[in-house]
Parts: structure tokens; sequence; C-alpha cells
């Protein structure tokens, strides 16, 4: 029983954090229309904000701060908004899938980043020794893990409410008017080009604070955890959810993260272990077919987008 | 080291131009980025594995070694029958995917329907071949010395020569036969086309055919001059993507021509750049391309 409860809040850590990065996708695709292939960039780019400010000093790689967790957090949402500002500003003009061919190669080139840049993010061999902040709160594994997501919780919850209230705002109704109707909404004196710029780095904050919520937790980080894999998963969560409804975002992360895990589960047990990257590329078919076959049978997701008006308007 | 690095880029852009072809098609007629193209140059060297393997088991005309070249016969077997399996994949997939959504959905959702898809592909052939890079021959080849200190292997001389037998067979294909010319009507204008009595969907079978085929060819000749990797069309996304936005969808020569720029360009800039920086090259073309001339070098402006 002990045992269930421990690996249920274990689970429930990774898929709230990877939650936070679908409600960052949802801003983006669901409400604003923007098609961001490289969400797994900007997931590494909090990571490492994390591991570098918070983390021990190292031989010849930047380090040393051991800043506080919440300084940690806060630096990790700067620097993936910076990032998106840079990336926002040569890409933005993009429509469509030019947006995600850019957004893509992104993310390529984070990840090379992540593996050549031996002074800033330890190359291959990554960054360890990140301290988690629930040590100090909590003992035993089982206690910690639950302070742990106690925080995850809090923070996904003020996420989940500031984005309910933002999408429900005028601007949050500019979104969706430039995403049905872009020329319309610029008619109206509104400027689509700053909207969705301003939409694209608050959704990449989101996904650098997840990126920060996971290293923590993990204490160690290195290029491999932001594969494009990643990217596909994240992308799978908010389609199987339901896109435009943050609800619908978490739902999908635990959902997708469910199956993923418990797939992972049943294939160490019952692969032979000299197969055992077969058994992990059986996983990643497994995601592809449920994006797929939601595509096809379901594309609203489970919980589809609601009607919002503004509630000045009489009906 | 200059004439060296101009050659492979040669060499990688012939094998990037066959590949964007289809897709530089794919975006200009079905109107849709398909990020899943790049699994097909894969299943198109894995198809040609097993059938070259199967036609060299036939007999040793198949099998031996054609004067320097590594391999026999067989390679042309299994060339024309990757072909044919790769293009019936191709198929399957706008049967059962991209027909259905294109009805249905917008093409935004087709574009992340390809994402699954391209996960789909790579994953499986993972799953049945293994992680492990194959060779499609073990022969060893002497390089031919060119002027200049120019090292080539008579494979890569082969690969070059196939890509232009291949593209213009294509330009005649595309000039001269009625679904070429039907072709280029619905790339134009489908609507038009479809009251001047074009079949605009047998036209699109006939762009996820051709689209494959060269795809299959790009891979076969890929994993014979480099090597057949499960994530051999994976490490393509960037710069087939890159090949047919330089040379504008839809166009022929455009495609090949970008091809050439992306490959000359990767294996140049290592004269500039750390090595390990190599694949982010494409990228950079991408977003100069797109900010300076988006409709590509030989696209039309709108």
């Amino acid at each position: 029983m002990i045992g269930l409860i421990s690996y249920l809040i274990f689970f429930l850590i990774l898929a709230l954090s990877f939650g936070i990065a679908v409600l960052g996708l949802n801003l983006q695709w669901g409400y604003t229309g923007l098609f961001n292939a490289g969400v797994a960039g900007f997931i590494a780019i909090g990571g490492y904000t994390m591991a570098i400010l918070t983390g021990p000093s190292r031989d010849a790689v930047l380090g040393g701060f051991e800043m506080p967790f919440v300084v940690g957090l806060i630096g990790a949402m700067i620097a993936s908004g910076i990032g998106a500002y840079i990336v926002g500003l040569a890409t933005l003009r993009l429509k469509g899938e030019y947006l995600a061919v850019a957004t893509f190669g992104i993310a390529v080139s984070i990840q090379l980043v992540c593996l050549n840049w031996e002074y800033l993010t330890g190359g291959t061999l990554g960054l360890i020794g990140i301290p988690n902040p629930s040590k100090d709160l909590a003992t035993g594994p089982l206690a910690q893990n639950a302070v742990y997501l106690g925080i995850v919780i809090v923070i996904g919850g003020i996420a989940f409410w500031a984005l309910e209230r933002i999408v429900k705002s005028p601007w949050g109704r500019m979104l969706k008017a430039i995403r049905e109707d872009e020329g319309a909404a610029a008619s109206l004196g509104k400027s689509p080009v700053r909207v969705r710029l301003e939409s694209f780095i608050l959704g990449c904050m989101l996904m650098g604070l997840a990126g920060a919520l996971l290293t923590a937790f993990i204490g160690y980080i290195s290029p491999s955890d932001f594969l494009p894999i990643v990217t596909f998963q994240i992308w799978t969560m908010l389609i199987v959810g339901g896109s435009a409804n943050n609800r619908g975002a978490l739902l999908g992360a635990v959902l997708v993260w469910g199956v993923w895990t418990s797939s992972g589960f049943v294939i160490s047990k019952f692969i032979p272990a000299e197969i055992q990257a077969q058994g992990g590329a059986l996983q990643a078919v497994l995601i592809g077919l449920i994006l797929v076959v939601t595509l096809l049978m379901r594309p609203r997701g489970l919980i589809g987008e609601e009607k919002h008006v503004s509630r000045h308007a009489s009906l | 080291m200059f004439l060296q690095h101009v050659a492979d880029g040669l060499l990688s852009g012939a094998v990037i131009g066959l590949g964007a072809i289809g897709l530089s098609f794919t975006m200009k007629i079905l109107r849709f980025a398909n990020f899943s193209h790049s699994e097909l140059l894969t299943w198109g060297a894995y198809f040609g594995l097993i059938f070259f393997t199967i036609a060299a088991s036939l007999g040793n005309v198949f099998d031996a070694p054609i004067g320097p070249l590594s391999f026999g016969w067989g390679m042309f077997v299994a060339l024309i029958f990757s072909a044919v399996a790769t293009s019936a994949l191709a198929l399957l997939l706008h049967k059962l995917v991209f027909e259905k959504l294109n009805r249905v959905a917008g093409h935004m959702t087709m574009v992340f329907a390809s994402f699954g898809v391209a996960l789909l592909l790579r994953h499986m052939v993972l799953l049945i071949f293994g992680p492990n890079p194959i060779y499609y021959s073990n022969e060893l080849q002497f390089a031919v010395l060119l002027p200049g200190n120019v090292r080539v292997l008579p494979d890569q001389v082969f690969l070059l020569g196939l890509t232009i037998v291949v593209v213009f067979g294509l330009h005649l294909f595309m000039t001269r036969s009625r679904t070429g010319i039907a072709m280029r009507g619905v790339s134009e204008n489908p609507d038009l086309s479809r009251v001047a009595g074009v079949n605009v969907s047998s036209i699109i079978n006939w762009v996820w055919i051709i689209g494959a085929s060269l795809a299959s060819v790009a891979g076969v000749l890929y994993g014979l001059t480099v090597q057949l990797r499960p994530e051999l069309g994976f490490a393509l996304i960037l710069p087939l993507f890159a090949a047919a936005i330089l040379g504008g969808a839809g166009s022929l020569y455009g495609a090949v021509i970008g091809g050439l720029i992306v490959g000359l360009s990767e294996n140049l800039s290592v004269m500039i750049i750390p090595t390990t920086y190599k694949p982010a090259v494409p990228f950079l073309l991408i977003l100069a391309i797109l900010y300076f001339r988006p409709e590509g070098l030989f696209g039309e402006r709108k």
C-alpha cells in the first residue's frame, strides 16, 4: 500500500510538472494558434537555468551560485522568456507550418548547445547534484516526495488559475480573435504580431518553469532528457486532453503520462533485457498511435474548447 | 581541403535534393508541411536492404560487384522494388490518415498528424531492424583521386550519375506526360483543373507516388554512401525542409538546387564553425530565406 502511494506521488510530480508545460503550449496553440514544435528546447532552457543557479560548484563548468529554489524557478522563467523573445522576434511573422519548421529547428539548435557548450551545460555528461528543496523540509523519501508534490500542486495551481483569468480577460479574447481571423483583429486596431509574441513568451516561460521543477526533483540534467520525443509527448497530452481548455491540458498530461509509464512498466516486465531498446520504441509507437487516432476520432480531445464571452455581455 | 568539402557537399546535396522534391510537391499541391516525409527516406533505405538481400541471394549476377562499385546488379532491383514499396506505404498513409483529416480538419491538424506518423514510422524501423547501423555491402572500395587532391568513391560517382538521370526523367515526365502536365495544373489551381476535367484525387495519388519513389532512391543512396540507421530520415528533416523552402514550394529544380546549397553550406561550414554545430546550418538557412525571400529562390511572388 505504501509502495503504491509513494509511486502515485512520484507519478503525479512528473505528470503535473509536464502539465505546466502543456498549459504553456495550450496558451500558444489552443488560444493563439501558434504551432510551437520546439517545446523540448524551452523546457531544456528552464532546466539548465535551474541547474546552474542552484547547483554546487563544479570543475571547469559555470556554477557554484547555490541560490535558493525560488530564485531558480524565477530565473528559469526569465531565461526561457528571453529565449522565447529572441526566437519570437525572428519567427513569429511566419505563418502556420513555417513557424512549425522554424521552432523545430530551434529545439534542434538548443539540443546542440546542450551537447556541446560544456562550460555552460557540462556537455553529454550533464550536471549532477542539483538540490531538491524538499530534502530540507521533510525526512524520509516518502515525506519528501509528498512535500515536493505539494510544491508542484501549488505552483501548477497558480499557473492554472492565472491562465483561466488571462484567457477570460480582454487580452484572452484578443488571442482568440487573432487565432480565428487575424485580418479582422488587425482591422480593429489590434497588433497581431505583438500579441502573438506576448502569448509565445508567456507560454515558453511556463515550459521553462516545468523544466525547472523537473530538474530540481530529479537532481540531474543531461541533453538526453530533452530529445524531440518530449515535444511529441507534450503535444499528445494537449491533443488528447483537448486544446483551448486548461482543464483538458492537465487531464491530458496525467492520462498520457499514465499510458507512457504503465506501458514502460509492462515492457520492462515482459520484454527480455537484450531488446529493451526496441521496447522503448514500442512506447513511442504507442504515443504516435494515440496522437493520430485522437486526431481522427475525436479531434476536439476529451474536453474541448468552452465558449467564453465577456461577463459584461448580455446573451 | 576546400575542394574536398565542395565534393562532399555536392554528394550530400544530391541526396537532400532528391528527398526534397517530394516534400516540395506536397507543400505546394497538398498544402501542408509533411514532417513524416523524411521517414519515407528511412523506409526506402530499409526496403532497399530487404530487396537487395533477396536479389543477392538469387544469383551471382546480382551479387558480384560491378566494376569498381561496391554492389552488383541487385542494387538496381532493390532501387526499383523499394520505390514501389515506399510508394505503397505513402499511399496507405494518405488513405488512412491524411485524406480523411484533409476533409474534416484544417491543414495545421495535418501537420501534427504528420508528427505522429513520423514518430510511428521511425520507431517501427527501430523495432524491426534494431538500433545498430547496417551497411548494404562490406566490399572495400578504392577512392578515385581527382584533380585538386579530391577523393571520391566509385559509389559516390554512381550517386551523382543516378541523381542526374532521375531528375532529368522527372523533368520529362512533368513537361511531356499528360499526368505531369495535369499535376502542374493542380498545383496552380485545383478548382480550375477539376473544371477542365482533371481527376484531382488521382493526381494527388501521383504526388505521393513520385514523392515516395524519389525519397526511397534518396534513402538507398544515403544508405549506400553513409550507412543505414533508424534516425537516417530524422536527421534529414531540417536539411529537407531547408532545401524545399530555399527552392520554393512546388519547384522541381528549385528543390534540387536548394538541396545542393544545403549540402554545400553544411560541408563548407566546418571550415568556420565547430563540426558539432553543423546540424544547425540548415536551420539558419531556413531563417535567412524566410526572412529575406519567403517565396524561395525559384518560387513565384504572390
